[in-house]
């Protein structure tokens, strides 16, 4: 019984986690239509990043934050001036290639200058284990999940709350309205894809106190994350939110009660129910 | 395109022509193997850490070095005219249909005369089922799935030992625990990756448990590179083991040791093996790693009783600037036993390599590995001698601790608490 309110608290901590990366992924879609597979990467650049900020700097991760989140809104207005914003001219299907490209090269070149290895930042201001009662709470993993909302919460009052938040959300429900109503489509593009990669990589700063560090870590993430964004329905902020916590605890709690063999397995049925019933997902439209 | 880029793309084509030429000729008097190994991907680290050793071994054998191992005197392979060894790599990315594919290409298109590697034994397995296809010797010195040499293939060899030889050397540590130092265990949790590596190593497990007595509480298949593995280690707690065995890669084996302490798994001892002793793996977790147990076919104390053993390592030392590991010293042995192979059979004509193989007699004081030496059994091309030990990681290396005859540090156990430490 002590286990199982152990792995729910593990399931919530793992899913925000998840939030934070899918709610980049999901802004990106929902804006341009476009199906970021390198945002795994970016979480990697984010993550390698704060490593160098701390061992060359000595800045701990959770200072990198806003540095990190500066240089990956940059890095982002960088590919998509000059990647995406080409290929958005072109078929479809050089849309879905090019990003899928830039993963490959990112993995690959960071495994070229960086050399595979693998690495972890060992003392940093977060570290060790809370024990409430005999549940044991990672001071790093809370961390990271009070981040996640913090930085969730933030991006929905900017949305919300000023012009240009606004206007991204236009451009997301309809495009041709949007450019009717004098918004600058393109601006918002670039402006959407800096956001979503710089929401990847405040994640990477909040990883980085806790988990291992290597060129092709963005591949345990990635895939997981186009699960959540899908569930949460395509382009839907909330959806994604609450979609990633929902899947942390359904693989943590179904790991734990079943067979961890098949807590993916779990999740994809989930999901697979969940778009038999509501094909656009849980807050889709 | 215009005239110029066409021109230009020509030009580039008639450049890449002209040094393909140029190679090509000044190959007269090499050997040429293919090398599989995971060089990008997952596992990208593992991979260079076994092209290192590889590396090494081909520089040795075709270079003159004042040491005890087949062909370190003089350069290249004597009864072959000098001729030197050329390893052509080519990366599978870890997954078994690029074992084949490269496999195929490397034998094809690069004409090797034989192949090493892969790591993984899935993609051993696809590798060298495209070797035996194409009648070219395949040996494996990496790769510890049992089903590999259970094939009976013709041109397949293996000379590290296997998970059965290795659980059976786990299980008689346990047993000698109880027997020699009156630390009695009764269970034992396997959890372990559900590839072909991990999925065999816990039925092995499983046979050597019941054979020895042991009571299996857990048996936890998982999937491997994982994000998050805070449900395994819960079922692990649950079930209360004395001892935790865990199969488990380099990415599997940093979360999973990074979970153990979070939520304060602590048994008698774990047995652990492969991430547990690559080369990334206690840089990356630091003093966390301490105490795990782990089995190995090397450690750098076993210089203690044989010297070219730190004669190797340091040479190691020099050229890489790490210390020589578990995976360097596996894809280490491969092409001397080769070497070897092509010197008696005079030739590199695969039915002569392979009848060399299989009278492969290299005496144990010739290789850096604790075995007997290197000999196959003539159907299942196993290497006879090739056995496991077991380290123990204190004060971040690795030391020899089982065969207790052989120890070169007492073994600490029970482990100690997670949070009595520093």
């Amino acid at each position: 019984m002590d286990q199982l309110a152990q792995q729910l608290v593990n399931g919530v901590l793992i899913g925000l986690v998840y939030s934070l990366l899918a709610i980049g992924l999901t802004l990106i879609w929902g804006v341009m239509n476009v199906l970021n597979f390198a945002h795994g990467e970016f979480l990697m650049i984010g993550m390698f990043l704060s490593y160098w900020l701390y061992v060359m700097a000595g800045v701990d991760p959770l200072f990198s934050i806003p540095i990190n989140a500066v240089a990956l809104f940059l890095l982002g207005m960088l590919v998509y001036r000059f990647i995406i914003s080409k290929v958005m001219k072109g078929p479809a299907l050089a849309q879905l290639v090019v990003t899928f490209g830039i993963s490959i090269f990112l993995a690959n070149f960071a495994a070229l200058v960086w050399t595979p290895n693998f690495r972890s930042i060992e003392h940093t201001l977060l570290s060790g284990t809370w024990d409430i009662s005999g549940l044991k709470l990672s001071i790093p993993k809370f961390v990271t999940s009070i981040g996640s909302v913090a930085t969730s919460l933030g991006l929905f009052c900017f949305l919300k709350k000023t012009r240009i938040g606004k206007a991204i959300l236009a451009v997301e429900m309809d495009r041709e309205a949007a450019v009717i109503m004098g918004i600058n489509t393109e601006r918002i593009n670039s402006l959407s894809f800096a956001i979503g990669s710089a929401l990847v990589g405040v994640a990477g700063a909040l990883l980085a106190t806790h988990y291992y560090i290597y060129p092709f870590v963005g591949g345990s993430f990635g895939t997981i994350c186009f699960c959540i964004v899908a569930l949460g329905g395509f382009g839907s902020i909330e959806g994604a939110f609450v979609a990633g916590i929902l899947v942390g605890v359904v693989q943590t709690l179904g790991g734990y009660i079943f067979d961890p063999a098949y807590k993916l397995a779990i999740v994809f049925i989930m999901y697979l129910i969940t778009v038999w019933i509501r094909p656009q997902g849980l807050r889709g439209w | 395109m215009t005239i110029r880029r066409v021109l230009l793309v020509l030009a580039v084509f008639a450049m890449a022509l002209a040094l393909g030429a140029g190679s090509a000729l000044a190959q007269q008097k090499v050997i040429k193997i293919g090398a599989l190994y995971p060089l990008t991907g997952n596992l990208a680290a593992t991979g260079l850490d076994c092209k290192r050793g590889a590396d090494l071994a081909v520089e040795i054998i075709n270079g003159n070095f004042d040491l005890n191992l087949p062909f370190a005197k003089g350069e290249g392979i004597p009864n072959l005219g000098g001729a030197k060894i050329e390893i052509i790599y080519a990366d599978t990315k870890g997954d078994p249909k690029n074992g084949l594919a490269e496999a195929e290409r490397l034998i094809t298109q690069e004409k090797v005369v034989a192949l090493i590697g892969a790591y993984q034994s899935s993609v051993t397995k696809t590798g060298s089922q495209a070797a035996e296809r194409l009648k070219v010797p395949f040996v494996c010195s990496d790769s510890s799935s049992p089903t590999l040499t259970e094939r009976d293939f013709t041109y397949f060899f293996r000379v590290s030992p296997h998970d059965g030889t290795m659980a059976r050397n786990q299980f008689e540590f346990l047993k000698d625990l109880g027997d020699k130092q009156g630390k009695q265990i009764k269970s034992v949790a396997l959890i372990y990756e559900n590839t072909e590596f991990g999925a065999n190593v816990a039925k092995m497990q499983q046979q050597y448990a019941k054979e020895f007595g042991f009571n299996v509480v857990s048996d936890i298949a998982y999937p491997a590179n994982a994000s998050d593995v805070t449900s395994e280690v819960g079922k692990l707690i649950s079930a209360k083991p004395d001892v935790v065995m865990h199969a488990a890669y380099i990415t599997d084996a940093i979360l999973f040791t990074k979970t153990f302490k979070e939520m304060n798994l602590v048994p008698q001892g774990f047995l652990t093996m492969a991430g547990y002793i690559e080369s990334d793996y206690l840089p990356t977790v630091k003093a966390d790693g301490n105490f795990m147990t782990v089995r190995s076919t090397f450690a750098l104390d076993l210089a203690k009783k044989k010297p070219m053993v730190g004669q190797v390592a340091d040479l190691y030392m020099k050229k890489y600037g790490i210390p020589m590991g578990e995976n360097t010293a596996r894809s280490f042995t491969a092409p001397f036993v080769l070497a070897d192979a092509f010197n008696r059979a005079k030739s590199t004509d695969s039915q002569a390599v392979v009848k060399a193989l299989l009278e492969t007699n290299i005496p144990g004081d010739q290789i850096i590995n604790p075995w007997k030496g290197v000999q196959f059994d003539p159907k299942s091309h196993q290497n006879i001698h090739a056995s496991a030990m077991l380290v123990q990681i204190q004060d971040e290396a690795y030391h020899t601790v089982w065969p207790f005859e052989a120890a070169s540090r007492e073994l600490k156990w029970p482990f100690p608490a997670w949070k009595d430490r520093k």
